[in-house]
């Protein structure tokens, strides 16, 4: 009897199955419909919103690093020219103070050599001169040499 | 004889016994109804309570509920697809919830030290009417779901991939339910059965692995329960190629 009673009399049982069910299932619709307005429709506004809050700071972040991004390679490509443009002016300042070097060498070189020259003639030109004052002084001996010799004869 | 012993047993754990409410010719389980009023009045206040004033910086129970939200929304998109899920997360999340607060409310409150004049409180999922009821509503909702977005193509999954499967998948449209049923009814009312029996026996410090071991079952089976429910719809709204 014990056994009957435990699997499902008419009266109780593990099996009884009546009105509970449709009165529950029922029950269950309406939380579900409770629940729906109380829990699950506030509380995923709240994190949609955040989610999306999150997602547009990221979307933003990731612009703001690009641009970041683009700035540094522009102020790259700036520096480079300007390290270029550096370049360029150091060199042709080199080679303005080479040419002037250059060009202030040759005219000191220029001048030693006129006043080189010019001495070089002077000195002939005086001992042309000194000659001929010599060649003229030898003859001039000579020829008192000569007339001397003739008066005496 | 032992055997008769261990019915007596539980006969004096009071199994199969119910408070019945006679209202005009209809009766129900009284000690069903009483006690899922209790635990649902308790989940009820306990989401008030937390919803009551949300900010978008979480805090104390906005932060739990927050992730028992997100918990269920997880459940019910990777079962159903991006597509639907939003239409079916409330019934799941219900689904989860009730068959939790049921399972963890019959294990954790001690009901046996309420009287009752006849049955006695315990999880409302312990009943058979209860988990028929759900898993009935189940049935419903997947069929519900199929039609609903596809029409009358939704019976297109009846041949899929080949008309051989017709008469499986007619005799799955039966089997769905009854496992659904049966596999929570039958848990529930193991774990409680086991604990009644093991307090009966030795009532000290024994019973209490078998209790941690009964949240555990208890938690699993509602996650379970809503999983097989969310699988079920997702495969009635699922588009077949």
């Amino acid at each position: 009897m014990l056994a009957f009673n435990f699997f499902g009399a008419t009266e109780g049982g593990l099996f009884d199955i009546n009105a509970t069910l449709p009165l529950m299932a029922i029950q269950v619709v309406a939380l579900t419909y409770i629940l729906n307005s109380l829990f699950f429709k506030p509380v995923g506004n709240v994190v949609e919103k955040r989610e999306k809050f999150v997602s547009n700071n990221i979307i933003e972040a990731k612009n703001k690093l690009s641009e970041v991004k683009q700035l540094e390679a522009d102020l790259l490509t700036q520096l480079q020219s300007a390290r270029t443009e550096a370049q360029r002016i150091v060199s042709e300042a080199e080679n303005e103070s080479d040419k002037l070097y250059k060009e202030a060498l040759e005219l000191a070189n220029n001048e030693a050599n006129a006043s080189k020259e010019k001495a070089r003639l002077e000195i002939e030109s005086q001992t042309s001169a000194a000659r001929d004052q010599l060649s003229k002084q030898a003859d001039d001996l000579s020829e008192l040499i000569v007339n001397r010799l003739i008066l005496e004869k | 004889m032992f055997f008769n012993s261990l019915l007596t047993n539980f006969a004096a754990l009071e199994v199969g016994q119910h408070l019945y409410w006679q209202i005009g010719n209809i009766r129900l389980h009284g000690q069903v109804f009483l006690t899922s009023w209790i635990l649902l009045g308790a989940l009820l206040v306990f989401i008030s309570l937390g919803t009551k004033k949300m900010e978008n910086d979480p805090k104390g129970l906005q932060n739990l509920l927050e992730f028992l939200w997100d918990y269920i929304r997880d459940l019910a998109r990777t079962q159903i697809g991006e597509k639907v899920y939003r239409d079916w997360m409330p019934f799941i999340g219900t689904l989860f919830l009730f068959v939790f607060v049921s399972n963890w409310g019959g294990a954790l409150i001690p009901w046996r030290l309420i009287k009752l004049p006849s049955g006695e409180l315990g999880a409302p999922t312990a009943d058979i009417n209860t988990t028929i009821a759900l898993a009935l509503l189940v049935s419903l909702s997947y069929f519900y779901a199929g039609l609903s977005n596809k029409g009358w193509r939704y019976f297109e999954y009846y041949v899929h991939p080949t008309p051989i499967m017709l008469p499986f998948k007619i005799l799955e449209d039966f089997t769905k339910p009854l496992s659904l049923s049966f596999r929570l009814f039958g848990n529930i009312l193991a774990d409680e059965l086991v604990v009644g029996v093991l307090v009966f026996l030795v009532p000290l410090i024994l019973p209490i692995p078998v209790m941690f071991l009964g949240l555990f079952t208890s938690a699993i089976q509602a996650l379970i329960f809503a999983t097989l429910a969310a699988y079920y719809i997702g495969e009635a709204v699922e588009e077949h190629h």
